[in-house]
């Protein structure tokens, strides 16, 4: 184990450097998707299912091709056919099947987007309807197995005896806790401008996470070289998962800029984006944890319901937490999944360890009550000695010193455990705590690494930023390894035509991103010094692939931890929720850049917040998909939601991680934060919410 | 379908622009302009990613149509700066890294820039106390956070938002 010196804050952030990108960004210059000028360029809007079942039998595009600026409507019966990928949902315009409400059935191509959009409305499509079954239940007949859980982890473990175990402990605790369909909503929606070559080669201007895969699923598509797709991203507004693969614009957009022969823009509308982009699946945990008097778990078993579409099985993997983040000698987790009239769902922020963090962190909190022991000195007491499941050792593990530290900080330890007892006027107050984590892990990446006769060195490989802060910190580490300053460092991302290179997701990008450039720098610094730092005037280039380093099997369980301390107050007459004080301490490995490090770290952590409050996808039981379809009825956390939020984070050594030793930060935020949100509120007013969000109408009347 | 000409004022710069009736003043800047600072979040009054200002006040630029704007002057994120010489509230962003994807920020810019002025007017909100004056050298962080509300960021950068546009006060 690794030793924690000391947290790094204020000081860290100031000194950091500030974006590169910044000065873009605040002066409106940075170029987004359809911004980018294009010559001749038209736009697409889609039409969407308004049956969540059956055919479309007939689709009336007479009055639309009479609308002025109407260029074209394609519809599945005049669309260009698609190659096979193994993504079902990007088959657009295929089939005259309707697999949910929302989907894609027509595409309108106008001269401007309010002939498009124009048109469009003047589309008019009959279906044949099939009565569809939109609703998750842990009961639902047609419940099944998944051959595997998101992204590759079994479906379901087990060791000892767990049953057992559970039936003889002392204390037990069998508790229930929902989460609702969540939607990612970065604030820049899905967008891409297409545009066909002459020579047949495919220009793609888009929004998404990392376009080297995006490159090769829409060669598959169109029946492509690789190399006769060029996907550039050069701004991404905010991806949080729902933009790691190709999304309906790309395909649509390429597929209209073939049918018209002109350059193509395509950007979703906000309510597109509740069925046509993935999102979170609701869920359904049951948590049964056996404990000792003294809080020492014996069991620990964690089913999960959740839901998939009948197109393509997506199942999240809710329960992995809590197979690594406490000790039991017995211990057992499931998942099982329905194929639902629905979109297919997917990656949001933290996929598995957001819902899961709420269930089990819950759970905890309510065990702690129920042994009557402090929340942190009961997760203290479980802390495991190597990874439960594999018997691995931890390559860090400073849970507790994260526990700890966040406790002094946030003044912990005069807490009064008693609920509903603290009342400052109309508001009750309360506090709550609960643990984060998140895998650590790096993906193969390549890095091209040059230095001209003018020592400046070019890097060059296919990340991207999508507001992490990659473009900033990905400049520091080439300068480090190369030993320069930053100014000497000219940085290329963001383009498929660049070396390969893993996804801005899973918390990955900037591990498996720097892994190349550390390596990229290494090679590169010895061939420069083979040659006695003789540089040629068409100076000298190397390229670093990591695919062996991060296939070698480790020996090690490698996992970012963090605690998350809340204060809440809620108003006792309305149940109102507000959160003064969000805390959050992390253990990630190296940081980067401190500045913009918490500025993720913090981001997570509001959109948590926002979790625990607000976010919630009302099923429409009667015509499909969402009720709430726009950001007035899904409220995501707004100014006046968030006070303080902070992140801060020990020190941490970890040499078995990579070649940066960082952990990943993108998504440790959001894990565990609506769980201390709950546990605040259970303590203020001694009601336990077991649903999220924590509405009104759950709080008041239950106290 | 109908069009009209119009005449106004973006960033300090006279423009005469023929526009589709329907173009919101946000499709007339990113789409007729090429002034793609202004952003599209969601087209609906609900994000606030596109607002700009008119006659120095906080407008959705995706809820206002293009032809009511004859004769206003309309500035924009582009305009904000004097040349190379940042405005203080972009300044301010810069320093608290008030962002991370940045699609959300030329709206919060505009808005926090719009924002002051209505408190230097002396302009209340919903949680100015019942006859209280509101100035903006005592603004505090609650007046920002609700008078900034209608500016989503999914990004969560609203806690270095909120000091950054305090930081910005001349
Ligand atoms: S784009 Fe105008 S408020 Fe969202
Ligand atoms: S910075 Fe990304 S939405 Fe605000």
């Amino acid at each position: 184990m690794n030793d924690v010196v000391r947290p790094v804050m204020q000081d860290a952030v100031a000194a950091a450097p500030t974006r590169v990108d910044g000065r873009d960004k605040v002066t409106g210059r940075a170029r987004y998707a359809v911004e980018h000028p294009v010559e001749d360029v038209v736009w697409a809007w889609p039409v969407t299912s308004t049956v969540a079942k059956g055919r479309v039998t007939e689709i009336d595009a007479s009055e639309a091709n009479g609308t002025e600026g109407v260029i074209a409507v394609l519809t599945h019966a005049n669309a260009p056919r698609l190659g096979e990928t193994d993504d079902a949902e990007l088959q657009l315009l295929q089939s005259d099947r309707v697999a949910y409400r929302g989907q894609v059935c027509a595409l309108v191509v106008g001269e401007t987007v309010e002939s498009a959009r124009a048109g469009a409305d003047a589309v008019r499509v009959r279906y044949d309807e099939a009565e569809h079954d939109v609703v998750l239940d842990a009961r639902h007949p047609a419940m099944f197995t998944p051959e595997k859980v998101n992204p590759g982890f079994p479906t379901d473990t087990s060791i000892g005896d767990p049953d057992t175990a559970f039936a003889v402990a002392a204390v037990q605790l069998d508790a229930t806790y929902t989460t609702p369909t969540e939607h990612n909503h970065a604030m820049e929606p899905h967008a891409t401008t297409a545009s066909w070559g002459a020579d047949g080669t495919l220009t793609l201007y888009d929004s998404n996470q990392g376009s080297t895969g995006v490159a090769r699923v829409m060669a598959d598509l169109f029946g492509l070289q690789v190399r006769a797709v060029h996907v550039i991203s050069e701004h991404v507004g905010g991806g949080f998962g729902s933009k790691g693969t190709p999304r309906p614009n790309i395909v649509l957009a390429a597929m209209a800029a073939q049918a018209v022969g002109r350059p193509v823009r395509l950007a979703l509308g906000r309510q597109h984006m509740f069925s046509l982009v993935g999102y979170r699946t609701p869920t359904i945990q049951r948590l049964r944890l056996g404990a000792t008097t003294d809080g020492v778990l014996r069991s620990l078993v964690h089913d999960v319901w959740e839901q998939t579409s009948t197109l393509d099985d997506f199942a999240e993997q809710t329960a992995v937490i809590s197979r690594m983040l406490y000790a039991a000698p017995a211990r057992r987790t499931t998942h099982r999944l329905v194929r639902l009239d629905v979109p297919t769902p997917s990656w949001m922020r933290a996929p598995g360890e957001a819902p899961g963090s709420f269930a089990l962190e819950s759970a905890m909190d309510e065990l702690a009550a129920a042994c009557d022991l402090d929340p942190v000195e009961l997760r203290v007491r479980n802390e495991p000695d190597v990874d439960p499941e594999s018997g691995k050792p931890f390559s860090s593990r400073n849970l507790v010193a994260c526990l700890r530290e966040g406790a002094r900080r946030f003044g912990w330890e005069q807490r009064d455990p008693t609920p509903g007892v603290r009342r400052d006027g109309r508001w009750l107050v309360g506090t709550g705590v609960a643990s984060s984590t998140y895998p650590a892990r790096t993906a193969p990446s390549q890095a091209r690494m040059s230095i001209g006769s003018d020592g400046v060195v070019t890097v060059e490989l296919n990340a991207v930023d999508i507001g992490t802060g990659s473009r900033t910190a990905l400049t520091q580490i080439a300068a480090e390894a190369m030993d320069l300053p930053t100014d000497r460092v000219r940085l290329r991302i963001g383009d498929s035509t660049l070396p390969p290179a893993m996804i801005a997701g899973g918390s990955m990008g900037l591990t498996s991103w720097g892994s190349a450039i550390v390596k990229g720098a290494r090679q590169l610094r010895e061939l420069v010094g083979r040659r006695d730092g003789a540089i040629p005037e068409d100076g000298l280039e190397v390229t670093a692939d990591t695919a062996e380093e991060v296939r070698a099997v480790s020996g090690y369980a490698r996992h970012a931890f963090g605690a998350q301390f809340c204060e809440v107050r809620v108003d006792a007459d309305t149940g109102e929720v507000r959160v003064p004080r969000l805390l959050g301490v992390f253990a990630v490995g190296r940081v980067i850049n401190a500045r913009t490090a918490r500025s993720q770290l913090v981001g997570g952590m509001t959109m948590g917040l926002s979790m625990a409050l607000h976010e919630e996808g009302v099923v429409d039981v009667q015509h499909g998909d969402n009720v709430n379809h726009d950001l007035a009825g899904y409220h995501i956390a707004a100014h006046a939601d968030v006070a303080d939020v902070d992140a801060m984070w020990l020190e941490e050594h970890d040499e078995h991680l990579n070649l940066v030793g960082a952990k990943g930060i993108g998504e440790i935020g959001i894990v565990g934060t609506a769980a201390a949100v709950a546990n605040a509120v259970h303590h203020a007013t001694g009601v336990r919410v077991r649903d999220l969000p924590i509405r009104v109408d759950r709080l008041l009347g239950r106290g | 379908m109908a069009r009209m000409s119009l005449d106004l004022t973006v960033n300090g710069e006279r423009r005469k622009v023929d526009v589709d009736t329907r173009t919101t003043v946000l499709d007339l800047l990113r789409e007729q302009l090429g002034l793609t600072g202004s952003k599209k979040g969601c087209d609906h009054g609900q994000c606030g990613a596109c607002t700009v200002l008119v006659a120095g006040r906080r407008v959705l630029g995706c809820l206002v149509l293009a032809v009511t704007l004859e004769g206003a002057e309309v500035t924009t994120v582009e305009g904000l700066a004097d040349g190379d010489d940042l405005h203080p509230v972009q300044r301010a962003f810069l320093d608290a890294d008030a962002f991370q994807c940045g699609y959300c920020t030329p709206g919060q810019l505009c808005s926090a820039v719009g924002m002051l002025r209505e408190v230097g007017e002396g302009w209340p909100s919903v949680v100015t106390p019942p006859g209280a004056t509101v100035s903006v050298s005592s603004l505090g962080p609650d007046e920002v956070r609700e008078r900034m509300s209608g500016n989503l960021c999914r990004c969560g950068a609203y806690v270095n938002i909120v000091p950054a546009v305090l930081a910005a006060r001349r």
